[in-house]
């Protein structure tokens, strides 16, 4: 019997174009999402030194990062248009497929994805986006690469990449009602860290993942690159393939039962080993939100925020970090103020996000004093959600209904969080400034998001459904 | 790209963990098409106050950083997000290395298609270049083809690197006419797939 593999091997050794001693191997790249941000400068480049597009058709191009979620005829910034306009002509000059602003596909490069059927297990897949782990959730090895990645995909469709270490993160038990996927990933980072994936490629095994929907796997191996690993995947069962069956890139009929064969086969094998193991208890987990400006500095809503007199390690930074925050050392997590509520970004903007978000909002107002917006993660999900009559829900609460993009989780279009403001956002990095110069970010779920919109401050979201259904 | 063989230059010490890109260059800087330029926009939010004046307490506007090339910091350097415009910032500013305990993968990898070299030295090793740097002004020398870090008062300490990306970085290679060469097996590989 051959020696017991993990999904991570599998993946890797079919895709393995050239291996020689003293190199990375060179690895064949079945997915290419392209945007509007990285790709300009890669596309430029193939231009200059006159080379095209290997497989165009392996290739699909979307706008998110920068366009506006309101009147989407009016792009003011002229340098956002003259980069969605190059993306235009880039894709058209080199013969890629594109979603753009006013096509029926568009959305977040995570969100469509999945959405189209794209991604499937197995894949290997590539964005100039470090998010682009979020299709991890499909078994398939998902990273970000940096612009002159890009390029090199383009014109060649493969990667020098060196085989990653696996790290098994373990998640036993079950989260407990009214605690999220989104939580589980941040109680993770906060209790290993902001760099224990680095180097690795993440398995996410256990009974609680297990039982987590495909949208909620989304949610966790979107945010892997947030523990520092570039990807982060779940092995395929039967809700991985139920998801992709029927989507329009998906193989139908006898290709469809082939490679559901391959699919569930590239599971990681009994007795497989990883390079290292970590291990979490979900019920232990509750609702989570972030105090401090990386996704590792944050603790349970019932929690107070840390002295940095008191940590074990880098109060300098702890410091720095209360003092970018306005908070002080011991305040409960509960007593901070909001001004902003954000739910979207490629996290939790799914229409599963916002049926959650929607639920706790239904018959209920956002507190005075808050400016609460909900930004789906595509044209499609904004239009299931309004078909559901979502939509009515937030902004009958007074919630602002968008259109999908990044919007709010970087800022890059008209959607920001003025200086010294909080926002609870849905997104994935608090990192200084990510939403706004000076924006004060609290990652949370959804369902937490929109508790916090209806009271002013964070509550944590099991009491308050008590209080809904009672 | 340039060719990095050996470098000596000024040490701007930044002593802080977990910088992440969009400390590096802030989002609204990504909106440009070109690959040049953006060495003014390097650390934004932290260099220049709200009406864009430097900030004199931000220590890389000191007048004795200036003309560093070489940037010493905490660990996990470049964190976040894909956007090479990191490095093109980095680089754009005047620096040809980068020196810290430990880096996010995605930006170590960004460095060495822009001919700037990441180091990774012991988080001891870092703290005693910092500790220099910070009271005078303190030129090193990194040496990539002895993979060596040294100063002329005897101080010295040694890194790893793979020798794929060293011998990039020595050659200043163009990574895609290197693939390139490989066509064949690529193609084998997809006619085998398909």
């Amino acid at each position: 019997m051959s020696q017991p593999k993990t999904i991570i091997e599998k993946i890797w050794d079919k895709h393995v174009v050239h291996q020689e001693e003293g190199k990375p191997d060179l690895l064949y790249i079945d997915l290419h999402l392209v945007h509007e941000v990285t790709s300009p400068q890669a596309f430029e480049g193939l231009r200059m030194a006159g080379r095209s597009v290997r497989r165009p058709e392996l290739t699909f191009a979307t706008m998110d990062h920068n366009v506006p979620t309101i009147h989407r005829n009016v792009i003011k910034d002229a340098i956002s248009k003259k980069q969605m306009e190059t993306l235009k002509e880039n894709c058209e000059d080199f013969g890629v497929s594109l979603a753009d602003i006013h096509h029926p596909d568009q959305g977040i490069v995570h969100v469509i994805g999945p959405e189209l059927g794209l991604t499937q297990p197995g894949k290997t897949i590539v964005c100039g986006d470090s998010h682009t782990s979020t299709h991890g959730a499909f078994g398939a090895l998902a990273f970000g690469i940096g612009t002159s990645e890009v390029e090199h995909v383009l014109s060649t469709q493969t990667l020098w990449q060196a085989p990653p270490k696996t790290l098994q993160v373990k998640v036993n038990g079950n989260l407990r009602t009214g605690v999220t996927a989104k939580d589980l990933i941040l109680a993770i980072i906060a209790k290993f860290g902001v760099r224990f994936g680095t180097g690795y490629v993440m398995e996410y095994t256990g009974e609680a993942i297990r039982n987590l929907s495909m949208e909620e796997r989304m949610t966790i191996c979107n945010m892997s690159i947030e523990a520092g690993a570039r990807a982060g995947l779940i092995s395929p069962d039967e809700k991985t393939v139920d998801f992709v069956e029927g989507r329009r890139h998906a193989p139908e009929g006898e290709d469809f039962e082939r490679a559901k064969e391959e699919w569930l086969a590239l599971a990681t094998d009994e007795g497989a080993t990883y390079d290292s193991t970590v291990e979490i208890n979900a019920d232990e987990i509750e609702p989570q939100v972030s105090w401090g400006t990386n996704p590792s500095q944050c603790v349970p809503v019932s929690a107070t925020v840390p002295d940095p007199e008191e940590v074990e390690e880098d109060a300098d930074g702890v410091r720095r970090a209360l003092e970018y925050m306005g908070l002080k050392p011991n305040q409960s997590i509960e007593s901070i103020e909001l001004q902003h509520v954000f739910i979207g970004s490629c996290t939790n903007s799914r229409v599963a996000d916002l049926r959650k978000a929607a639920s706790i909002i239904e018959g209920r107002k956002v507190h005075e004093g808050i400016r609460a917006m909900v930004v789906p993660g595509s044209f499609t999900v904004k239009k299931e959600a309004e078909e559901e009559g979502l939509d009515k829900i937030f902004t009958d609460a007074g919630f602002e209904w968008r259109s999908a993009g990044c919007s709010m989780c970087l800022g890059m279009n008209d959607d920001i969080v003025p200086p010294g403001e909080h926002c609870a956002s849905t997104s994935n990095r608090n990192f200084e400034g990510r939403q706004g110069n000076g924006a004060r970010t609290h990652l949370v779920s959804p369902e937490m998001a929109a508790a916090a919109a209806i009271e002013g401050h964070f509550v944590d979201v099991r009491k308050y459904d008590q209080l809904v259904k009672g | 790209m340039e060719a990095f063989v050996k470098h000596t230059g000024l040490v701007y010490p930044l002593n802080r963990s977990n910088i992440d890109t969009d400390q590096i260059i802030p989002k609204q800087f990504l909106k440009r098409i070109e690959r040049k330029g953006f060495g003014k926009f390097l650390f934004y939010n932290w260099r220049y106050d709200d009406d864009g004046n430097l900030r004199e307490d931000f220590s890389l506007n000191y007048p004795e950083y200036d003309n560093a090339s070489i940037m010493v910091a905490g660990e996990n350097f470049g964190c976040g997000s894909s956007r090479e415009h990191a490095p093109w910032a980095i680089q754009d500013y005047g620096f040809r290395v980068v020196i810290a305990p430990s880096f996010a993968d995605i930006f170590y990898s960004n460095c060495f298609k822009n001919g700037i070299l990441p180091v990774p030295l012991a988080e001891e090793e870092v703290q005693q270049i910092i500790e220099h740097a910070e009271k005078e002004q303190y030129h090193i020398t990194v040496d990539l083809e002895s993979q060596e870090v040294y100063a002329e008062d005897g101080w010295s300490a040694s890194f790893e690197i793979s020798e794929y990306h060293k011998n990039m970085l020595l050659n200043g290679w163009d990574e895609i006419s290197v693939t390139l060469t490989y066509e064949d097996a690529i193609t084998a590989f997809e006619q085998n797939k398909a």
